[in-house]
């Protein structure tokens, strides 16, 4: 039986990418066609998710080429599961770009290029080949470039330097493991790498190129050190491009680095240490480097995403069953929280004209609701029980306790007290601090308050959808921990994953 | 001939980092090039060099004997070259218009600007 569900999410953004290209220049045609193509990729996002929960691990072998000759898609647990919040996230910012954004970078192409980098993101989960996992990669970086710079402004154009050169960099690095990669196993997928790497004599050679697909993967998901390009960049495109950078880009480094890291190369005792001090310093510089920034919320909420990519590489450094399901519970947490917190960005400059924490205040006398609304995903971000931040966080550090790793505990905490710090300070410059009003701003900029009902509904709207997934992530914990828990033994034992994609017929 | 070809590969990456390292925006592009043919040679390195056994099946034959070039290795760099022209185009007309806007290409005085 041929699974085309598998392949339908990907079809579904490049067709929509194509159309909209053909719209060019019809606004409103553009908003529609984006619209309608974000509820279309959660329906199918859903269908692929039970697919893959009736049929355990699907796979799809691209003209009929059996595995490992042609290109194999494979879709498991923790892919369908990523295909599916990514599709939540990608409405969520769809429907928030359709008032948010301005009417110049429209037309230059900006939904056209969200569908693109949606249809990379879904590439990159979905595939089972680690040189297809290169290419979706690039689609990914080059989407990206374009909606970081998008409307030239010239922060932007700054910004856009360090993010260019550090991807093209990491780009590199990940062809050059590649490389070596097919150079040692002579095979490109990751099913038959799997098999033929284990078995593999020389552990020298291997080793080494686990080390540079760690730094390949390590620049896109933004550990220390080579996350500074992150924090100079985020802050600087619209809300919405903000949104889904900071709740995707760096994540599909973390699906990356679960994979390969999981299915190619086992982390021994050595890549372990590795990855349990990159998480520890992530952690410290992270929190650190938020806390050093005074006004700014866009940037500060981009140096938390920093510090907060150090707990799943913590978890996956651990690497034991119950550290690893603190990683994918933690990951599947980060993607609506971190999407939402940039929405919620958006929200209040749309409110007040302006993202610095000096010049706010006063949002809870006059937007009571809002406020409110703000409050559950901060606190969810911040881990207070019962909201989703709070579980993953339980399981990373009855983890780190039970490997008697007490300094990584330690790390763990100063990151979860610097976040419960920085946003209670932003809760009491935003919402609490008496308000001066709004602040001076461009001539066509419309104030959320002047706006029509149905413009202001479509801005609430997805942060409404987000926080209600946030609230289901939270009180449904004990359900999600069960998904991780299948996820992570998917993760751990291989061999069900390497029938699926080599010995199709096997199984069935 | 290996050794001549994995010797060049040592010396575009070495090169490339090199430039990467300046200051100046333009030679931060060159480098970022001259790394990627690095990588595409390497590809094309470790694929086996062999000349003159393209892994054709002859007419009267319905398998390949003996040793034959790996077509793998070339599809790869051809996917890898078309994609890194489209990045180092996409980045070359950035840095144009950083330039512009900027008026400099010294990314000390780019950085220092942007802290402000």
């Amino acid at each position: 039986m041929v699974h085309y569900e598998l392949i339908l999410p990907i079809l579904l953004h490049l067709l929509t990418g194509i159309l909209l290209i053909a719209a060019w220049g019809r606004l409103n045609v553009q908003r529609i066609i984006s619209a309608l193509s974000g509820i279309v990729s959660v329906a199918l996002a859903v269908v692929l998710y039970s697919s893959v929960t009736d049929n355990g691990i699907i796979t799809l072998q691209s003209g009929n080429w059996p595995a490992p000759f042609g290109i194999t898609f494979v879709g498991d647990k923790l892919s369908a599961l990523l295909v599916l919040l990514t599709s939540f996230s990608g409405l969520a910012v769809i429907i928030f770009s359709l008032v948010s954004v301005n009417k110049k970078r429209m037309r230059f192409g900006y939904f056209a290029m969200i569908h693109f980098l949606l249809l990379g993101l879904n590439g990159a989960f979905l595939t089972g080949d680690i040189f297809n996992l290169y290419v979706w990669f690039e689609v990914i970086i080059i989407s990206s470039f374009v909606l970081l710079t998008i409307g030239g402004e010239k922060k932007q154009l700054e910004g856009a330097i360090n993010y260019v050169t550090m991807n093209l960099l990491s780009s590199v690095i990940f062809l050059t493991a590649i490389a070596i990669l097919y150079g040692l196993a002579g095979t490109l997928n990751m099913a038959d790498l799997s098999e033929k790497i284990a078995s593999h004599p020389n552990k020298g050679l291997v080793q080494t190129t686990a080390i540079l697909f760690f730094v390949a993967f390590g620049i896109k998901s933004a550990v220390f050190p080579l996350y500074f390009w992150l924090p100079s960049a985020y802050h600087t495109p619209p809300s919405a491009v903000g949104a889904i950078f900071g709740g995707l880009l760096t994540k599909v480094g973390i699906y990356a680095f679960l994979r390969v890291f999981s299915l190619i190369f086992i982390p021994d005792p050595f890549l372990s240490q590795i990855l349990i001090v990159v998480a520890c310093l992530t952690l410290l510089t992270g929190a650190l480097g938020a806390l050093a920034q005074q006004n700014n919320f866009r940037k500060i909420i981009s140096y938390l995403i920093v510090c907060h990519i150090g707990f799943m590489i913590a978890g996956l450094g651990m690497y034991t069953e119950w550290a690893l399901i603190g990683a994918v519970f933690y990951l599947i947490h980060d993607i609506v929280v971190k999407t939402n917190i940039f929405l919620i960005s958006g929200l209040i400059y749309k409110i007040k004209g302006t993202v610095n924490l000096k010049k706010l205040g006063g949002l809870y006398n006059s937007h009571p609701k809002l406020s409110f609304l703000m409050a559950i995903t901060i606190f969810s971000l911040v881990g207070v029980p019962p909201l989703s931040g709070f579980w993953p966080k339980l399981y990373l550090f009855e983890a780190s306790f039970s490997t008697m790793d007490y300094a990584l505990t330690a790390f763990l905490l100063i990151g979860s007290f610097v976040t419960l710090y920085i946003m209670a300070r932003a809760w009491i410059e935003i919402f609490w601090k008496e308000g001066d009003g709004r602040q001076e701003v461009a001539k066509h900029f419309v104030f959320f308050d002047n706006m029509r009902p149905l413009k202001k509904w479509v801005l609430v709207s997805p942060v409404v959808f987000l926080t209600i997934v946030t609230l289901y992530i939270g009180l449904n914990a004990e359900h999600l921990i069960q998904v991780s828990q299948q996820i992570v033994q998917e993760l751990l034992d291989t061999r069900p994953y390497i029938d699926a994609v080599l010995n199709p017929n096997i199984q069935n | 001939m290996e050794l001549i070809i994995a010797l060049l590969v040592g010396f575009l990456y070495a090169s490339g980092i090199y430039l990467i390292l300046r200051r100046s925006l333009v030679k931060l592009i060159l480098g970022l090039i001259l790394l990627g043919n690095g990588a595409n040679l390497l590809i094309f390195l470790v694929g086996r060099l062999n000349s003159e056994q393209p892994p054709i099946i002859p007419d009267a034959a319905s398998t390949l004997t003996g040793a034959y070039a790996d077509p793998i290795p070339q599809a790869l760099i051809l996917t890898a070259i078309v994609i890194s022209f489209g990045l180092q185009s996409f980045a070359i007309v950035t840095i144009k218009k950083v330039y512009k806007e900027v008026g400099t290409d010294d990314l000390d005085i780019i950085d220092r600007r942007e802290q402000e």
